[in-house]
């Protein structure tokens, strides 16, 4: 054991245990994609493509944060395509009520989203019903409410001058803001995961939720607080991207349920719950958000794109996120 | 053995259920219809009810298996785009055509099957990459709405069988005749509920639980490719609509949850699925029946399939024990 060779091994071996193989994979990923890219035009190295990448790649960050805690549950978020749309319809709304509504329209959009994420807390914590379904009765409530809303009142679809600052605006040295706010929220939940009871139990209720409770975990307070969480996240994301079209509009959350839980899940963290990483999913959102940009940079046509698409994720998770076998 | 009917009657609760409710709300629309249940009213009631019905019945095969298969609707739209293209001329080319179709279904299914079961990768997952895929394929078929059908074709199964039954009806009832029944009492049907009830004890049972995963997810294509030929016979084109494909997926898992099937795995049957499409689809026209603004409707179907979810904690009361909660 004395041996400075042994010795020199247990550290690599401890070095190694503690980089997450997926987290890894994901980087590398990043990396080829970038290189790949600069193959074929130079500007995919260059500082102004790479930060707008970032900014892009925020929104789909500060929605993949949610859907990551309600992954790590052992659940499933699928409200986040109307919930995004209520976040940014609400929040424009707002805007719309004069001075106080429009100092107000971030956090209104955010609550909105909150309060429909606690019905589905409500439904999975408390009804004991599956997450997929309830979510998916939300995202339908989600919809007809801002269906009756748009048709019926009208509201105003433009949005705020603090949406669009937070969304477009920059801060010192050219930093996007809306990468400030993605590193805000990461780093709450990064906080949150690891440094509190709260992260503690999310874990814990995804590894084995009957232990949890035995242990005297408050499982249904938590599951509860995650769905709100999700919610509000996936609002707020909401609120930035209408701050970045400086609209909202009905269909605009369509886009992000897919690629928000393939982000996760490329970063390593299990879809049954349990584990996985803040810094994953972070390098599943930038994976998602190049490839994304990189078939359209080539002027890929949109079939070449889905297919691509799909195909890259299976073979991603085939290289990293298989599952056991039953012999083991 | 007349002695076992409650067990039987537990079994099919979930069915029974689904079916009498789809009665009563069928029967509230039927007896407010302004023009009264003509055969033309319950036709295209029937066809709308039967395209959801078909695709409800595929998403069921999966999750008796308790897996999950989010591709079926992106299966039915590359059906529809592919059908709209090969399903023409002559009857043997549109047979033709149809088995291209109902194969180039089978063989999505079996991709998702095979991915599922030897990748090891999680359904869920899966096969959302792979419907992204399936939509790919689609939008190169079709980049832009059209195509044709055979009209003999279209209108057989889209029309109306002598006195007036919908031959949509008929067409879900052969579906469930040739692919459901068989396939329940089939070994690999069995296999595939005790592999929905528990995986390791099937396992280790010596269950086919492969074999039992892969026919799953392939008849689950199948069923899916039909659903687009449907499609096809019903708009008489092809349309590589994304919408329509996550739509259609979505409502399959209300249909097959209404329907009164386990999301767990390992219990109900596709009958019931059957009617909580057909009773999710008479929820929609039922606003229409009454005269309600259109732009309720949307609400008003969120809210009753919120309330038929919630049906499902009714177990909640015969709880004992706190822990049967947490599985």
């Amino acid at each position: 054991m004395g041996r400075p060779s042994g010795a020199e091994a247990n550290t690599l071996t401890a070095l190694r245990s503690r980089i997450d193989p997926a987290i890894a994979a994901a980087f590398g990923c990043i990396v080829l994609l970038l290189l790949l890219g600069s193959l074929y035009s130079s500007s995919f190295l260059s500082p102004q493509y790479l930060l707008q990448q970032l900014k892009v790649a925020s929104f789909l960050g500060v929605i993949a944060t949610g859907a990551m805690i309600v992954i790590l549950l052992g659940q499933i978020d699928l409200s986040v395509p109307w919930v995004v749309a209520v976040g940014g319809m609400m929040a424009t709304a707002a805007t719309g009520w004069g001075p106080l509504g429009q100092a107000l329209a971030i956090p209104v959009g955010v609550a909105c989203g909150v309060a429909l994420g606690l019905v589905s807390g409500f439904g999975v914590a408390f009804l004991r019903l599956p997450s997929m379904i309830v979510t998916l009765a939300v995202n339908a409530i989600a919809q007809g409410l801002m269906v009756v809303h748009t048709g019926g009142f009208s509201p105003q679809d433009s949005s705020s001058p603090a949406m669009r600052f937070i969304a477009t605006g920059h801060s010192l040295f050219g930093i996007p803001n809306a990468l400030l706010v993605w590193a805000a929220v990461g780093g709450a939940a990064v906080f949150l995961l690891t440094r509190t009871t709260f992260g503690r139990t999310v874990y814990a209720i995804g590894n084995r939720e009957r232990a949890a409770y035995l242990s005297g975990a408050r499982t249904r307070g938590v599951v509860m607080a995650a769905f709100a969480i999700a919610g509000g996240l996936s609002a707020f994301g909401g609120v930035l991207l209408a701050g970045y079209a400086s609209k909202a509009a009905q269909a605009m959350g369509d886009p992000y349920l897919l690629p928000a839980i393939a982000a996760v899940v490329l970063g390593g963290t299990a879809i049954l719950g349990g584990r996985g990483s803040y810094l994953g999913t972070v390098a599943g959102v930038i994976l998602i958000t190049l490839l994304q940009s990189i078939l359209s940079v080539m002027q890929m046509e949109e079939f070449g794109r889905h297919v691509i698409y799909g195909v890259v994720i299976i073979a991603m998770l085939l290289v990293y996120g298989r599952g056991r076998r039953h012999s083991d | 053995m007349s002695g076992d009917w409650p067990y039987r009657l537990r079994e099919h609760r979930g069915t029974l259920l689904a079916f009498a409710a789809f009665m009563v709300m069928f029967a509230i629309y039927a007896a407010n219809h302004p023009a009264g249940l003509n055969a033309n009213v319950a036709t295209t009631a029937a066809n709308k009810g039967v395209l959801l019905a078909i695709v409800a019945m595929a998403q069921t095969l999966v999750v008796l298996t308790s897996g999950i298969d989010l591709s079926v609707g992106m299966v039915m739209v590359l059906a529809n785009c592919l059908a709209s293209g090969i399903v023409v001329g002559s009857p043997l080319m549109t047979a033709l055509g149809v088995a291209g179709v109902l194969l180039t279904g089978c063989v999505c299914g079996a991709i998702n099957g095979l991915i599922v079961i030897y990748g090891r990768l999680q359904p869920i997952v899966t096969t959302i990459a792979t419907g992204s895929v399936y939509y790919g394929l689609a939008l190169a078929l079709r980049r832009v709405p059209g195509g044709d059908i055979n009209a003999g074709l279209a209108d057989a199964l889209t029309g109306q069988l002598p006195g007036g039954v919908p031959a949509s009806l008929a067409l879900l009832l052969a579906l469930v005749l040739i692919v459901w029944l068989p396939w329940r009492r089939a070994a690999i049907g069995r296999a595939a509920y005790a592999l929905g009830s528990s995986e390791t004890a099937a396992y280790m049972s010596g269950v086919p639980i492969r074999r039992a995963q892969f026919v799953a997810y392939m008849l689950a294509g199948l069923l899916a490719s039909v659903a687009g030929l449907f499609v096809t016979c019903i708009t008489y084109s092809g349309e590589a609509s994304a919408a329509n494909g996550s739509t259609y997926t979505l409502y399959s898992i209300a249909a097959v949850v209404l329907g009164g099937v386990s999301l767990f795995g390992g219990s109900g049957s596709a009958v019931g699925a059957i009617f909580g499409a057909l009773m999710f689809r008479t929820i929609g026209d039922l606003l229409f029946v009454f005269n309600l603004d259109p732009l309720w409707q949307p609400l008003f179907q969120g809210v009753v399939l919120a309330a038929a979810v919630c049906l499902g904690s009714v177990r909640l009361l015969q709880v004992r024990n706190r822990l049967e909660l947490y599985g």
